[in-house]
């Protein structure tokens, strides 16, 4: 068990899903990006993914990857994500990091997991890096207490499943869809099938991310996944103003679709 | 040596290489190796990948002697091997006709590359046309602007062009936008990877497709009475470097001389000499040696040369360089520029400014190894494309009235 299992399991007993929301650190500046977090705690998210910006960011759509430039242009660092972590720690969510690998490699992978333990983070999701090559993360991460959790897409095969499954620790994060973050008109049938999918192979706890932006949508979601990420919306809420009060009302509105309330 | 270097099959070279990639891509991944795999070892695959070189490419190409140019490489000889020649004007036809089969070969419909001077565009927008794909290329808008005449090209052809305008609005960025289209494609679309880098199975696929360079010179060469004593190739991400070494790796006689670009001087940080500048890290996909800050961001490259503008370069370069086996030379823009003008000018031949890197290199090499030494030099490209480019280096654009 960890802290990113035991809350999902509370959330479990309480017959709903968890919200789990991201944000880049440093966007639109790292004290901002730093009080966001705490408001998406405070208004409704059970876990909090903490995003180091990246200079190549493969998997993001253009929401993203302009708070990601941004915050690079504001000279943010690695550094800074684990201030954020530290914050989401105490304002009584359970952080995680969500991090493109070299960021990892170039702290090396056994000091990234010590300081995010430090920090008080729970987990390290790797958009970038699969059971294959993480062997060495996933071995950094265990002597650390650090859950692993990686990404199964619809396109995943049943052999790669069992393969992503094994090695994810926390819970496995499922993309609805194949494309980059950012935000969907729909989120599709994919996305219940890589749930069914990995469940099937082992997964305790799988959450499912990517197009999610609306009420409605993390109400559907929210019947067959055990947790709900969003990223893209709550950028976008946020804006290069970092404007809290939009960011709320976004936040409540997804918290009360996990609920079934939307 | 014991065990032959030549036809590494990766995923790894030494410790470089792999698939740092999203789990979405892995299925694409696997398929697009398994497919590969057959397919090397399938004669009607490889006997219409041969016909298509001798048909449509016009190979073998030929290696061209160059004395004037020569005497202002310390009198060394040197031959130059005529990629320039090939249909479409680069190197580049020769793995874009290969993975374009590949692509029929899979089922898939759509293709999609990233270009940085426009060539592995032009390439893949050609093959395209040949084989009946519908045709999507990422370029970055600075290259955009740089090589307006290429995008025409690629238009022409029926491909559709996609300036890229985030991060450095270069080759880098649209790699990063053909890896998000692919992502989102990938049940109908191949990604035609122009370099040998990237994940696997890219490097080393890419590394065969383009071999044909050594293997016809290295027998070129033995027709001609001997191996040289060095071979030299510009590198950006390394694909006609590759295929200029891989034959040779064997023969431990002869140099393997890589030219980075060097932009203003390595020691301006202006400059996209990866392996003379560069760390381990990971950048689209592969473990090479990447142009970073101490965090791991990617830094921006310069180089007059659009092609050459990347602050990555291939995992089989990085473990050539790591074991000894190849050197990698960087060459500034001024070095390449002057080594343009020389080779148009002594001997009628306008070289890419990509490949005037390389002959920058043999210069440097020839004047070091003297007049006994033969050098060939692998001429990737040629400079069609660089004119208007070149004429504002040289100053020879008319004025505009005040």
């Amino acid at each position: 068990m960890s802290a990113l299992t035991d809350r999902l399991a509370e959330v479990r007993a309480e017959g709903r899903a968890a919200l789990i929301g991201y944000l880049p650190v440093g966007y639109p500046t790292v004290e901002a990006s730093v009080e966001a977090m705490r408001v998406l705690v405070d208004a409704g998210c059970d876990i909090v993914e903490v995003g180091p910006p990246y200079s190549d960011p493969v998997l993001d759509g253009p929401v993203i990857q302009h708070a990601a430039a941004i915050a690079l242009e504001g000279g943010v660092k690695v550094d800074d994500a684990f201030t954020a972590v530290e914050a989401v720690a105490q304002a009584g969510a359970v952080p995680v990091v969500m991090s493109y690998c070299n960021l990892m490699i170039q702290r090396g992978y056994e000091r990234f997991a010590q300081e995010l333990k430090a920090a008080g983070g729970a987990g390290v999701i790797t958009p970038d890096l699969t059971p294959d090559t993480g062997q060495d993360w996933i071995a950094a991460a265990r002597a650390e207490d650090v859950d692993t959790i990686f990404l199964a897409a619809p396109s995943t095969t049943r052999e790669r499943m069992h393969l992503t499954v094994g090695a994810s620790r926390g819970f496995v994060y499922a993309t609805s869809l194949m494309g980059v973050t950012g935000e969907r008109a729909s989120v599709g049938s994919a996305a219940e099938r890589v749930v069914v999918e990995a469940r099937a192979a082992g997964a305790e706890f799988v959450c499912v991310g990517l197009g999610v932006s609306t009420g409605v949508q993390a109400a559907d979601v929210a019947a067959y996944a055990d947790g709900v990420i969003v990223g893209s919306a709550f950028v976008k809420a946020l804006g290069d103003h970092g404007d809290m009060e939009a960011l709320r009302i976004k936040v409540q509105e997804l918290a009360a679709g996990v609920r079934g309330q939307s | 040596m014991t065990e032959s270097l030549q036809s590494a099959p990766g995923p790894f070279f030494g410790e470089f290489g792999g698939q740092f990639v999203p789990e979405a891509l892995m299925a694409a991944l696997d398929e697009l190796t398994d497919a590969y795999e057959k397919a090397r070892i399938d004669p009607s695959f490889t006997e219409e990948l041969v016909r298509l070189a001798r048909d449509y490419t016009g190979r073998p190409s030929i290696i061209t002697d160059v004395p004037r140019f020569a005497k202002h490489a310390g009198g060394a000889r040197v031959l130059l091997k005529r990629e320039d020649l090939n249909h479409t004007g680069s190197h580049k036809i020769n793995n874009v006709l290969g993975q374009a089969l590949l692509t029929k070969r899979i089922g898939k419909t759509r293709v999609i590359a990233e270009t940085g001077a426009g060539q592995h565009g032009v390439a893949t927008a050609t093959a395209a046309a040949l084989m009946d794909l519908e045709c999507v290329i990422y370029m970055g808008e600075e290259d955009t602007e740089r090589q307006a005449l290429n995008v025409a090209r690629m238009r022409l052809l029926g491909a559709e062009v996609i300036p890229v305008a985030t991060g450095t609005r270069t080759l880098r960025d649209a790699i990063n936008e053909a890896f998000r289209d692919w992502v989102a494609n990938v049940d109908h679309t191949n990604y035609v990877f122009g370099t040998a880098a990237g994940p696997h199975p890219f490097p080393a696929m890419v590394r065969d497709f383009q071999r044909i360079i050594s293997v016809e010179s290295r027998a070129q060469m033995l027709d001609l009475g001997g191996l040289p004593d060095a071979v030299v190739a510009c590198i950006g991400g390394g694909s006609n470097a590759i295929g200029s070494f891989d034959a040779f790796l064997d023969d431990t006689d002869v140099r393997l001389i890589g030219c980075e670009a060097a932009g203003d001087g390595v020691e301006t940080g202006r400059h996209a000499a990866t392996l003379t500048g560069g760390r381990p890290g990971i950048l689209h996909g592969s473990r090479s040696f990447i142009l970073q800050d101490e965090e791991g961001q990617t830094l921006p490259s310069h180089s007059i040369s659009a092609g050459l503008d990347y602050p990555g370069v291939g995992p089989e370069h990085t473990w050539l360089a790591s074991i000894g086996r190849a050197e990698y030379w960087p060459v500034t823009d001024a070095d390449a520029m002057d080594a343009f003008r020389l080779l148009t000018r002594t001997e009628g031949i306008m070289p890419a400014i990509e490949s005037s890197h390389a002959l920058a290199g043999a210069i440097r090499l020839g004047n070091e190894l003297g007049p006994d030494a033969t050098v060939l030099v692998t001429l990737s490209g040629r400079g069609d494309k660089d004119v208007e480019q070149a004429a504002r280096w040289f100053d020879m654009l008319p004025k505009e009235d005040a």
